[in-house]
Order: C-alpha cells, then sequence, then structure tokens
C-alpha cells in the first residue's frame, strides 16, 4: 500500500461520483500547504502533551537501570498495592456491569416515565469531582458520619479502610457499561426478543441466547473502561483511603506516596505499569471498537 | 410498578426487575451519598456557608479553577478540531496509531499522567528546561495547571467532532465549491456551522472534567495557597483539618457548578439531535 499526503475524498470513491477533476480538488480538499501545516500543527500538539508524557514515564522508571526497576515492582509495599488495586478492580467492575445491564434492559428496552432523568442521573458520578466522590462516603461511613458511631460500636470500619477504596471505585466507574450498552441496545431494537418471547424463551433464556450474543462487544468494551478507570482512580481513592501503606495504598496512592518521598525511579516503575495498563486497555479497546463497528455494519446488511 | 411508570405495553419479561434493580442500586451508591452532602451543608446558617464559600483562600481557589478549566477546554477545542479533522480527511503514515492514542488521557491514570507532566514541564525536564530559557515557568505555577487540564480534556472534543466530520455530506462542499466559494468560505459556512453544536459539546465535557480535575494536577501545581491551589484540593486540605463542613460546603457549589454543567450539556446533545433529525 502507498502511503500519501494526497487523499481523494473517500466518499466521491464510494458513490462512485467523479465530477472533474478541477471540481474535485477544490471541493473537499485544502491547498497541499494547508494540509501539510494542519498535521504539522495536529501533530506538535499531539507529541506535547500525549506522545512526550508517555515516553517520559518509561525514560525516568529506568533511569537506574533495570535492576533498580525491578525491585521497586517487588517491593512489599508496591506488591500488595497492586494487589489492592486488582482487588478493588475485581468488586468494582463486576457490579457495575451487572448494573450497566439491568439498566440498559430496562432503558432500551421499555418506554416508562422518567426515563430521560434515569439516564442523566445514570451520567451523574462523570461529572462529579472525584474529591467529592470520596468525600460523600466519608460524610455517611466515617466517624463524624451519619453511621460513624453505629459502624465503630460494631467495629466495623469502612472509611480508611478497603471497603471505603472499593465504593469509591465503584461510584467513579458507575456510568460505563450502562452507557455504552444503551445507545446499543436500543439500536437493536426489540423484535429478535419478542420473537424470542412468543417461541416460548422465558426472560433468561431471552437474555442469554439473544440479547448477549448481540451486545457481547459492546459490553466487553464498558467493562475494558471500567476497568481501566477502576485501577487508576486517585482523587476518590485518595480521600477514603486513610494512606496505610502496604495496607490501604492502592497502586496511584503507592505511586503519590514514593513520588513525595523524593523516590522518583520507584515513582516512574509503580507507574510505568499503570502505563502499560493503558497502553494494554488502548489495543484492545481499539480491537473491540473494530468488532463493534463489524457487527453494526452486520446488522445493516440483515435488515 | 409496570402499570405506574410503563407507557406501552411490552411482551418482554424483566421490566419490574431491572429497573427496581436499577433504581436501588443508583440510591445506593450515587443519590444518597450525594444528598449526604446537601444535609451536611444544612446545617449551616446561610452567614455561615457564605462566609466559608466566599473566604479569600477559596475565592482564588475558584478564580484558578474556572479560569484554567476554560482556558484549557477552549484550547482543547481549537486544536481538538484540528486533530479531528487530520484524523478524518487526510491519510497519513501512523494515522491508527495516533487515532487509538488520542484515548491515552481517558487510559492513563490520572496520577501517572501528573508526575509524568512535572516531569517534563519542570525547570529541569525536557521541555521545561527549553521554555526556562525564554523565561517561562510551567511546573508549579498555574501554567503547570492549564498544562494537566489541556492533557486530560484532551480526548473530549476531538471523540465529539469526529464522527460529525465523518458523517459530512460530500454534495454540501461541492455545491458550495460550485457556486465559487473557496475553501476558506467553504469550511467557514458550510463545515463549520454543522459541527458547531459537537464542537460545544465537547468545550463542555473538557471543561466539566477539568474543574473536578484533582490527580493530574496537584503534582505539578505547587499547591500554593492564593496562587496555584485548585478548588478539589482545597476540599482536600480542609479534610485533612477534619473541617468536615467546611470541606463539605465547597464542595456543595462545585457540585451545583457540576449539575448546571450537565444540564448544559444535555441541552446542547438535545439540540445538536434535533438538528439532525430535522436535516
Amino acid at each position: 500500500m502507498s502511503m500519501t499526503w494526497d487523499d481523494v475524498g473517500t466518499a466521491e470513491v464510494l458513490l462512485g461520483f467523479s465530477p472533474t477533476p478541477a471540481v474535485r480538488r477544490g471541493a473537499r480538499e485544502e491547498p497541499a500547504l494547508a494540509r501539510i501545516a494542519l498535521i504539522a500543527v495536529a501533530f506538535a500538539f499531539l507529541t506535547l502533551f500525549l506522545f512526550v508524557p508517555l515516553v517520559a514515564v518509561f525514560t525516568e522508571a529506568l533511569r537506574k537501570g533495570w535492576s533498580a526497576y525491578i525491585t521497586a515492582i517487588l517491593e512489599p509495599d508496591a506488591w500488595s498495592a497492586i494487589k489492592l488495586t486488582l482487588l478493588a478492580a475485581a468488586i468494582a467492575v463486576p457490579l457495575n456491569l451487572v448494573f450497566g445491564v439491568a439498566a440498559a434492559w430496562a432503558i432500551a428496552k421499555f418506554e416508562f416515565r422518567g426515563k430521560s432523568v434515569l439516564i442523566t442521573l445514570i451520567d451523574l458520578p462523570f461529572s462529579v469531582s472525584p474529591v467529592i466522590a470520596g468525600l460523600i462516603y466519608v460524610l455517611i461511613f466515617g466517624l463524624q458520619g451519619w453511621m460513624g458511631h453505629w459502624l465503630s460500636d460494631h467495629d466495623i470500619r469502612i472509611v480508611f479502610a478497603v471497603p471505603g477504596i472499593v465504593l469509591a471505585t465503584i461510584f467513579v466507574t458507575f456510568p460505563f457499561v450502562a452507557r455504552e450498552l444503551i445507545p446499543l441496545m436500543e439500536a437493536q431494537g426489540n423484535e429478535e426478543e419478542e420473537a424470542a418471547v412468543v417461541l416460548g424463551a422465558n426472560g433468561w433464556q431471552v437474555f442469554r441466547r439473544v440479547t448477549l450474543p448481540n451486545i457481547k462487544w459492546g459490553l466487553l468494551y464498558g467493562v475494558i473502561l471500567c476497568n481501566a478507570r477502576a485501577m487508576g482512580e486517585f482523587g476518590a481513592v485518595s480521600v477514603v483511603s486513610g494512606h496505610v501503606r502496604g495496607q490501604t495504598n492502592t497502586m496511584p496512592l503507592h505511586v503519590e506516596i514514593l513520588y513525595n518521598e523524593y523516590n522518583f525511579a520507584a515513582a516512574f516503575a509503580v507507574a510505568s505499569l499503570l502505563a502499560l495498563l493503558a497502553l494494554v486497555t488502548l489495543v484492545l479497546k481499539t480491537l473491540v471498537e473494530w468488532q463493534v463497528n463489524r457487527q453494526l455494519k452486520g446488522n445493516e446488511n440483515e435488515h | 410498578m409496570k402499570s405506574l411508570f410503563l407507557r406501552q405495553h411490552s411482551v418482554l419479561p424483566g421490566f419490574g426487575l431491572a429497573l427496581g434493580f436499577t433504581s436501588l442500586y443508583l440510591s445506593t451508591i450515587v443519590l444518597i451519598p450525594l444528598s449526604a452532602a446537601f444535609i451536611k451543608t444544612a446545617v449551616l446558617s446561610w452567614e455561615q456557608f457564605w462566609s466559608i464559600v466566599t473566604a479569600s483562600r477559596v475565592v482564588a481557589s475558584y478564580e484558578l479553577t474556572f479560569g484554567a478549566s476554560l482556558l484549557a477546554a477552549t484550547i482543547n477545542a481549537a486544536y481538538g478540531l484540528v486533530v479531528a479533522w487530520v484524523l478524518v480527511r487526510y491519510r497519513f503514515p501512523g494515522k491508527r496509531v495516533i487515532d487509538a492514542l488520542v484515548d491515552m488521557p481517558f487510559a492513563l491514570p490520572t496520577a501517572v499522567a501528573g508526575i509524568a507532566l512535572t516531569a517534563i514541564y519542570a525547570p529541569n525536564g525536557w521541555i521545561g528546561r527549553i521554555l526556562l530559557r525564554w523565561g517561562i515557568k510551567v511546573a508549579f505555577t498555574p501554567l503547570g495547571v492549564l498544562v494537566a487540564l489541556v492533557f486530560i480534556g484532551l480526548p473530549f472534543v476531538v471523540r465529539t467532532v469526529q464522527p460529525v466530520l465523518e458523517d459530512l455530506e460530500a454534495d454540501l462542499e461541492e455545491a458550495a465549491a460550485t457556486l465559487g466559494a473557496d475553501r476558506w468560505q467553504t469550511f467557514t459556512r458550510v463545515i463549520f456551522p454543522t459541527v458547531m453544536p459537537a464542537l460545544l459539546t465537547g468545550f463542555a465535557l473538557a471543561f466539566a472534567r477539568a474543574v473536578g480535575e484533582y490527580g493530574s494536577v496537584i503534582f505539578i501545581a505547587g499547591n500554593m495557597p492564593m496562587v496555584s491551589e485548585i478548588t478539589p484540593l482545597i476540599i482536600i486540605t480542609k479534610l485533612e483539618q477534619y473541617d468536615y463542613t467546611g470541606a463539605t460546603a465547597v464542595a456543595v457549589v462545585m457540585l451545583i457548578v457540576s449539575f448546571l454543567l450537565l444540564l448544559l450539556i444535555n441541552c446542547l446533545q438535545w439540540l445538536s439531535r434535533r438538528r439532525e433529525a430535522a436535516a
């Protein structure tokens, strides 16, 4: 495949529409100089704000060599932070997955009062500052909070302990799966499910055999994004964590502690694991996106 | 419950269960905890509340948070439009990789972004060193806050504008060209008005995200009171001093702003959908 800077308007090619070359050039294209300038501007912007920071994470992580890098990651506190991060994500993601499917089922398959209000409320956690997400759980479960006395009488710790971290993680990743599934299930309509019901399938069978195969890629897409945010959340978790090294520190919090101790190489070593996670997330996301588009195109061709 | 809410009868099962679970989960995780902030603040008299949320240090933090967010969202709107345009219209090597990388700020944990940006823009960093020669300090100044906010808001405008550019009909531009418009006229009179609602939505999303951002900012900001201290940090500082009421009062101000922004975004999206339907 030859890579050229010259782009023939793709829509015209697809439509088999070919006006005279002079009109075509002028109609959908800028002069070559403008094109190169625009690409250069886009590149410069992305380089400054995206590529350089990404490269910096890995360069700084390896500044003191591979052995220091490995030591920083295998250190017990780092290890327990990794485990806590995985645990929080392992609880938060499945819960939000179940919620997302239930919400999308109600919203996409039925017409009911207050639907648009419900959709707005589901999006709410995205517009709340992570710091406030942490704060509200402190207000309820903290010592001065609504349930503080009762909890301390029963020796239950939620805030400044693992349950608080899990709750804060659930809050910040709340909308991801629902948000992905609602438009997808709305686009697919009810006909297939209705046919299955008429043929005698029960609710679970309809969901497993008809709905799930249709939404599996969209579902996976939501889960990938939800997981990335769950593992990377900083602000909300920071408020409810209590920052006990080796106990209530997630990976991002561990990065902060190391950084504040001027242990930069170790901080960037742990950060590089999170950056790798982000890169893997992007690769998976791109692959899944491709599948979703293929499925949507397939659906269009069927109808 | 069914007869109360359903507008239309459906043969599909599970409405009651799905809506019931959705409402319960939403209330437990989001609505009841959020209402706690408002109830907590209600114990304050109006004068007490007002004096907390208008203390000079808090006001300085609003100015920085909202000012830097507005500026960052504007920068993102301008450059995001260029990036979206380049990704949709031109072919160049590495295009698909770059397209995927645009989502990086969504996937990269904010703390990682924060320390990476600080390392680069610090006086001895790769870019900070060059800028220092011109006398520009980025890290540990309000400018650092701006850099972090541009980073985290970067994907919003690109991702809202991209699909609209992809769906743009070729005949509109061709008609404009046939009628004698040059490329710049076609862009300002034909393409830009079509893209405008999406651009505004992306701008509002980037702004809303920037206002609440904490993780990427605190490393690079320097966090000097009255100078480079953002509002979310004020909340954290008050919490660390066990001033729960004070923290909550400032949080309520931010929540109200967030709700208003959410309302605005919904209106914008509704408007652009209506436009689409009309076209």
